[in-house]
């Protein structure tokens, strides 16, 4: 077979492959709300990215938080769960100060995920990482594990829970990037409180679709993780960290 | 020794029988109330009801890892649309003495968890049931 002949065989396949694969068929699917009868994929990977430089000095992400998945406070700092929080950086010399919220970074190789003795906490598919509370006993190995302290134990009988946020005495718990609302096709509820109230410092979405604006922001602007030492490829990103 | 034996059989005979009668039909019927099964909403649940009362426990537990691995949060078997529909109308709960949950679970002496995380409540809007 001469050079010549064999490459236009080789276009010939490409095109046929190409007409018998085009009609209706994507190679990677199109990312947008599931039905509830469709299992969370690996095709997608939720993330969030906070630009520090927008955060403003105020607490709504947190209240949101708060009021959306019913974790209050007893006003004891020592055992109230949290399921984020706000951190204030100060450069020590320059006086420099930065405020950003800390949660849970839903990271893709999570330290919580290894220490569980039970599987109860495990990371889903879409890369939202979760505690099952029937199957957790309390040992709080997760807690320790996390270099983010971004889980807490529940150390007091609960009541008044919401019904698409269970929470009970003697599990842990941390935030769950608002699973039930992105089961929904919305986002989480810091999200949303942060672009109403707050100073639109956070931006959710699907870090493996291409259209995102998120995959477009970490694409084309600087961004961090905390910790990238650990090498836990966070969910969560910063920018002007 | 063995005159004792026997008579200590024989005592122990006596006490077994007064206690079969005292057990018997009405008696125990006043001791443990029956449970109180008021169906508030809906006309048929999800499967028939000799189906839903040998296995709910079970369809839940399936459901759960569903939901809560899978991320399916189908209504069929969702705990919160047999919240929706079971709950008293009165308070709202399926818990309390006429609770439909807990008035056959203490009749059965079978300790419920699922309420030391969930809601026991109704929620408001309407529930969605398909078979």
């Amino acid at each position: 077979m001469n050079p010549e002949r064999r490459e236009f065989l080789g276009w010939g396949v490409a095109a046929a492959a190409g007409a018998a694969l085009a009609p209706g068929l994507r190679l990677i699917e199109l990312v947008q709300a599931r039905s509830p009868q469709e299992a969370a994929s690996a095709l997608q990977r939720w993330g969030l990215l906070i630009d520090i430089t927008k955060c403003a000095d105020c607490e709504v992400c947190v209240t949101a938080c708060r009021e959306e998945n019913g974790w209050t406070g007893q006003g004891r700092t020592a055992t109230d769960p949290q399921w984020i929080r706000k951190v204030n950086l100060r450069d020590k010399r320059t006086g420099y100060a930065q405020t950003l919220p800390l949660m849970c970074q839903h990271c893709e190789h999570p330290p919580c995920v290894d220490v569980c003795p039970t599987g109860a906490s495990f990371k889903r598919d879409d890369g939202i990482v979760l505690v099952d509370k029937h199957i957790c006993i309390g040992c709080r190995y997760c807690v320790m594990a996390c270099p983010y302290g971004a889980r807490s134990f529940v150390h007091e009988t609960v009541s008044g829970q919401k019904a698409d946020v269970p929470r009970g005495k003697g599990t842990v718990e941390s935030c769950t990037l608002c699973v039930h609302r992105v089961d929904r096709g919305e986002t989480p509820a810091c999200v949303e409180a942060c672009n109403r109230d707050g100073g639109k410092a956070m931006v959710f979405g699907d870090l493996n679709d291409s259209s995102a604006e998120i995959h477009h922001r970490l694409r084309t602007e600087p961004s961090s993780q905390v910790r990238p030492d650990l090498a836990l490829n966070t969910g969560v990103r910063y920018q002007g960290l | 020794m063995g005159q004792m034996v026997r008579l200590a059989g024989a005592v122990l005979a006596v006490m077994l029988t007064v206690a079969g009668f005292a057990d018997a039909g009405e008696s125990r019927a006043q001791r443990v109330a029956l449970p109180v099964v008021k169906i508030e909403k809906g006309a048929a649940c999800v499967a028939p009801t000799e189906e839903m009362r040998r296995d709910h426990s079970e369809m839940l537990l399936h459901q759960r890892e569903r939901t809560v691995h899978q991320g399916l949060r189908e209504p069929r078997f969702s705990l919160k649309n047999c919240v929706d529909c079971h709950a008293s109308r009165e308070t709202g709960s399926v818990l309390g003495k006429e609770g439909f949950c807990s008035s056959c679970h203490s009749y059965a002496a079978v300790s419920i968890d699922c309420f030391e995380c969930h809601t026991p409540l109704r929620q408001s809007g309407a529930a969605v049931v398909s078979r």
